[in-house]
């Protein structure tokens, strides 16, 4: 399993070790929110709302650099705006993997 | 070039500022989390740039643009890079981004908003509309889908899509009733709900406020009774 990692962060950031704080901890916080709402519309079957909360996910799973992750969540996504959640196990055991590395930071 | 910021995730917010801050000639004005606070601000302030993303609750990228009578040059900022081809529809659009944003390519689309001019992105709205011809494309995962338009029995909004259906398969489309609406000829089409599109040459029967269309029940909304109606050839 890829891990995440900050390097898009520190590309972006060139050196402003400030902004470098403060987008983690606008991550830090925006991304439980964001995964407690995709687990309650996927408990709903609301499908299409779910699709939509992938999609954010998706943004974040891109910038903690989890390449083949990203390529999950996009075929989630789209899965599931047909009702397929055959990928739900793995794209959960990706929010795992950023839910242990945000403890981290 | 005095621009805003449009995207309801902070953390795109935060990114996008970020990359402004390193070129010298963008001056941020506002970050809007929603588009009806920045249609607000819009129309007391003047900018020369927008930072929109596409997919916000509610409200998207692209219903926004159509709110704005005459807009800025707009740079979409999204997730995916299947909306590319609807963004050549808007002629304020002058580049697209696709998240994560590296700084190199976000340089090259502020080069690309500081030279283009309004006429050169109306020419390229002009080739799409060319390409489109007599059947509709519509883009899903990447492709574009040929539509045979008199196929098209009913269309149905479901909040930021549509789900396009005809004789033999249906679509979802990230979409809104009012661009489909405006790319189906009226002599078939005609809305009869704030929901609905129909083909009036597929309706089975019409009962009270519903129109019975294939096995589909679609309501029929009181102020659009009376325009469908007037194109039945009633006896």
């Amino acid at each position: 399993m890829e891990q995440p990692n900050q390097s898009y962060i520190k590309s972006l950031s060139a050196g402003n070790i400030e902004f470098e704080k403060k987008l983690i901890a606008v991550i830090k916080s925006e991304f439980p929110v964001e995964k407690e709402t995709y687990l309650e519309n996927l408990a709903a079957k609301k499908y299409i709302e779910t699709a939509e909360n992938v999609h954010k996910l998706k943004h974040k799973i891109s910038i903690l650099g989890l390449e083949k992750s990203y390529g999950v969540a996009a075929q989630y996504e789209n899965d599931l705006r047909e009702e397929n959640t055959a990928l739900k196990g793995n794209f959960e055991t990706i929010l795992q993997t950023i839910t242990d590395y945000l403890i981290t930071l | 070039m005095n621009c805003i910021i449009i995207d309801d995730e902070t953390t795109a917010r935060v990114i996008i500022n970020q990359l402004c801050s390193q070129i010298e000639s963008l001056n941020v004005l506002a970050e809007f989390s929603n588009a009806m606070e920045a249609i607000k601000y819009l129309n007391q302030n003047e900018v020369d740039l927008i930072f929109l993303d596409i997919h916000m609750p509610d409200f998207t990228g692209f219903d926004f643009i159509q709110t704005l009578k005459n807009p800025p040059k707009i740079i979409l900022t999204t997730s995916d890079s299947k909306f590319a081809i609807e963004a050549f529809e808007y002629d304020c659009i002058v580049d697209y981004l696709v998240k994560p944003i590296l700084l190199p390519r976000f340089e090259k689309a502020i080069i690309k908003a500081e030279n283009t001019s309004a006429k050169a992105t109306v020419n390229a709205s002009d080739e799409v509309e060319t390409i489109s011809g007599n059947d509709l494309y519509i883009n899903i995962d990447r492709r574009l889908i040929k539509i045979d338009i008199p196929s098209i029995y009913l269309i149905e909004a479901k909040g930021d899509y549509i789900n396009v259906k005809t004789e033999d398969k249906n679509y979802t489309v990230h979409s809104t009733l009012k661009k489909i609406e405006d790319k189906l000829p009226d002599s078939i089409f005609l809305k009869i709900h704030r929901s609905y599109i129909i083909n009036v040459q597929k309706i089975i029967d019409i009962e009270d406020n519903s129109v019975l269309i294939k096995k589909d029940v679609v309501p029929v909304s009181r102020s659009n009774r009376p325009e469908l109606m007037k194109r039945l050839n009633l006896l």
